[in-house]
């Protein structure tokens, strides 16, 4: 081997600043998709990456469903002020206050809500392209996505006619109205995000981290318990040592039993594990194709 | 090797290759990645319960490997793959990155799409089929982005006895057209997706064939010079000035901020920005971990120079050595990807590296036969799936390497002026001249 060698994680990186420079350097108003979570804490270094020693060319902005876990906001808000980065927050109770998501009857879950409230402020803000986290190997819909997937003037994908991706050539061309979403770290795995998160010591929220929580069982999961999971009549709460592996929705997020307080027990946790992350997530087991209908509505 | 503790021992792996599949319907492809994902032990309980639940409802209780890759309903309904889908798994040798092309004729883009960065590709053959005009098409567009390796997985053996007379006349099916296009390294592997031989363990029915199996290939071929290291391009992304900076010392600071796409750079070098065409010396490779004194192909870096040229996105900065062409006129191989058909004297927009330039078709030279392998000459158009050779006019010079040298200096795709449709991925000829600094255009 010789010494002009990348190794795996090398080349993840340096394909993902390259795919955030075409960016800064296609689009018009772009913004990167912030939510504190794992993915986004890996877009937000690369790029630093891409662009320092300059401010980041774009604004973060942050769908908050108004279900978040707290640390989640906190952290999201205290990260963004150390980057000296500008952060938008538009939040799902407001969009439904104005009238642009609406509830549907007994409807729990703000999913669905997501969709329109990023669409306005998609609108609102003039954004030309959104950078998101997103990785193929979290979900089936997802594989078939491309790096720069485009939207039409709904905000929606057509997975039959997407636009071919050859060699590192991304056509980022749009007419007034269409958008493009953009994700660089499409080619990663989440052993590969836990191993770049250890390589460039990165901080997460706590609660990646194993600590005590109230849970209950529930479609075959630990949920959190909390005031918008009270525990049903016949439920039993346990107080179990705890951690998440992907960060959704505090109704939707199921908990793993873990013991690991550093990147390194949860990375060898990962390569340990017998279930994908994504099967700790209610919202995606609902129906085989239910990442599928949601993002050709616009989804992230 | 013993795979069976795949999943729970992992070592950070050494490099990445990415493959394709690529097969005609029912070749199997689906089939065969679910093979390797399955037998690697790199399926998750949950993958392994959906596919078990898909099963219950539609498979008579027969679990359906082709169901793992085969994401969409769409897809699932028709019983076909309609788009590119990338799947991810690694042993403790390789991380490997799978493009899974479909084998549709009207979806040969995908597979272009698919197979442009791959390292390695897989062409599957059923073994009762023989080569079929899909096992040339998919041949002959490997060929032409140079893949570097070929795997020919002559599937279903099954059904043929695992016949080693009908494996030896598949491969000399192939062998006979195989002298005609450029391919280094290709690799005959008789198989059964559907039952595991030989793509992770041996089969106990081929013990005529004494080659790897196909994750044993996989796992051991040489990818490392995959990657250009003579001659150094730094297409120009973004021009890094700070604003304002709290840092004094980054009032002046200007870099020019790009992916290698050829060679290595060292500090001090001297170098040559296009299209200016002026000779400066690189003062710093700045990087978010600190400067370097060398950086090469396929890295990041910020480029600090000596002298303050004018210099934006879509410039490129290349060093003395291995010099490029630098032209308006250009000659290309394309594979057309939209209904809407070529025809001379079209304009569209040409996006080469970081450059997106306006361009005229000046002519049609020929159109690839897919079943002869011969070129037609002069046709009047190229429909969408055909593969052609054209000229083109540039309204400015792209600075340019052939492909054969450059897959990412020597590629381009067309974009349609008002849809913005990528219509066409294309492939340079080398330049017929290549820029002589001698000739006095250069200044210091």
């Amino acid at each position: 081997m010789s010494s002009y060698h990348l190794d795996h994680l090398q080349h993840l990186e340096t394909e993902a600043i390259h795919i955030m420079r075409e960016v800064a350097g296609e689009f018009e108003r772009p913004a990167l998709l912030f939510s504190g979570g794992k993915d986004s804490i890996c877009l937000l270094r690369l790029a630093e990456k891409a662009f320092r020693p300059s401010d980041l060319p774009m604004p973060l902005l942050n769908v908050d469903t108004g279900h978040h876990f707290p640390e989640l906001n906190e952290f999201r808000d205290r990260r963004a002020q150390e980057l000296g980065g500008k952060l938008i927050v538009r939040t799902v109770e407001e969009a439904i206050a104005k009238g642009i998501a609406q509830p549907a009857p007994g409807e729990i879950s703000r999913n669905r809500l997501q969709i329109p409230t990023l669409l306005a402020a998609i609108e609102e803000f003039r954004f030309d392209c959104c950078i998101g986290g997103a990785r193929r190997d979290e979900e089936k819909a997802r594989a078939k996505e491309r790096f720069f997937s485009f939207r039409d003037s709904f905000g929606q994908w057509d997975p039959k006619n997407q636009r071919p991706e050859i060699w590192n050539l991304y056509n980022g061309r749009l007419n007034q109205g269409e958008n493009m979403r953009v994700f660089p770290i499409s080619n990663w795995t989440e052993m590969d995000v836990w191993e770049y998160i250890q390589r460039e010591q990165l901080e997460v929220p706590s609660i990646y981290f194993s600590h005590k929580r109230q849970c209950v069982r529930r479609g075959g999961q630990w949920l959190p318990v909390n005031a918008l999971v009270p525990p049903k009549a016949h439920e039993e709460v346990r107080e179990l040592v705890v951690r998440v592996r992907t960060i959704g929705d505090i109704i939707s997020t199921g908990c793993v039993e873990s013991p690991a307080t550093t990147t390194a027990d949860i990375i060898a946790e990962i390569a340990a594990a017998r279930v994908t992350e994504r099967g700790s997530r209610a919202d995606d087991k609902s129906s085989e194709a239910a990442m599928e209908d949601r993002k050709k509505a616009g989804y992230f | 090797m013993s795979l069976s503790a795949l999943s729970t021992t992992t070592p950070v792996p050494v490099d990445i290759l990415r493959f394709n599949t690529c097969g005609s319907v029912d070749d199997g492809k689906s089939t065969l990645i679910g093979r390797l994902l399955y037998d690697s032990k790199s399926l998750m309980e949950d993958q392994i319960e959906a596919l078990e639940r898909s099963a219950d409802i539609t498979g008579g209780g027969q679990i359906n490997l082709a169901n793992l890759t085969d994401g969409l309903r769409a897809e699932r309904e028709q019983g076909i793959t309609i788009d590119v889908a990338y799947r991810y798994f690694a042993t403790p040798r390789r991380k490997f990155i799978i493009a899974d092309t479909p084998g549709h004729v009207q979806y040969t883009r995908n597979m272009v799409t698919g197979a442009s960065s791959a390292n390695l590709s897989i062409v599957l053959v059923d073994a009762r089929l023989g080569v079929i005009e899909q096992s040339r098409r998919h041949t002959a567009i490997a060929a032409l982005l140079r893949i570097p390796h070929l795997v020919v997985a002559v599937n279903k053996m099954d059904l043929v006895g695992w016949s080693e007379a009908r494996f030896q006349e598949i491969r000399a099916q192939f062998e006979e057209f195989l002298p005609r296009l450029d391919i280094k390294d290709v690799k005959f592997i008789p198989m059964s997706a559907l039952n595991g031989d030989n793509v992770v363990d041996a089969s106990v029915h081929t013990p005529w064939y004494g080659g790897p199996t196909l994750l044993n290939h996989l796992e051991t071929v040489h990818i490392a010079s995959d990657w250009n290291l003579n001659g150094f391009r730094l297409p120009v992304q973004w021009v890094n000035r700070p604003n304002n900076p709290t840092d004094q010392t980054l009032h002046d600071f200007r870099g020019f901020s790009g992916q290698i796409a050829g060679g290595i750079v060292r500090t001090g070098q001297k170098i040559i920005a296009f299209p200016a065409g002026i000779v400066t010396t690189v003062k710093q490779i700045w990087t978010y971990d600190g400067p370097v004194q060398e950086a090469f192909c396929p890295q990041s870096v910020t480029l600090v120079l000596e002298h303050d040229i004018d210099i934006s996105r879509g410039s490129m900065l290349v060093g003395l050595d291995h010099l490029p062409g630098s032209t308006t006129e250009l000659q290309a191989e394309v594979c057309w990807m939209h209904a809407r058909a070529l025809q001379p004297g079209r304009k569209y927009f040409l996006k080469h590296t970081t450059h997106t330039v306006q361009v005229v078709v000046t002519e049609i030279v020929n159109k690839l036969n897919l079943d002869t392998l011969e070129a037609e000459l002069a046709p009047a158009e190229l429909g969408v799936n055909d593969i052609g050779e054209i000229r083109l006019r540039a309204a400015k010079p792209l600075v340019f390497d052939g492909y054969a040298s450059n897959r990412l200096t020597g590629s381009f795709i067309l974009i349609e002026q008002g849809t913005n449709a990528t219509v066409a991925a294309g492939m340079l000829r080398p330049p017929r001249e290549i820029v002589k600094p001698e000739n006095g255009d250069y200044v210091i």
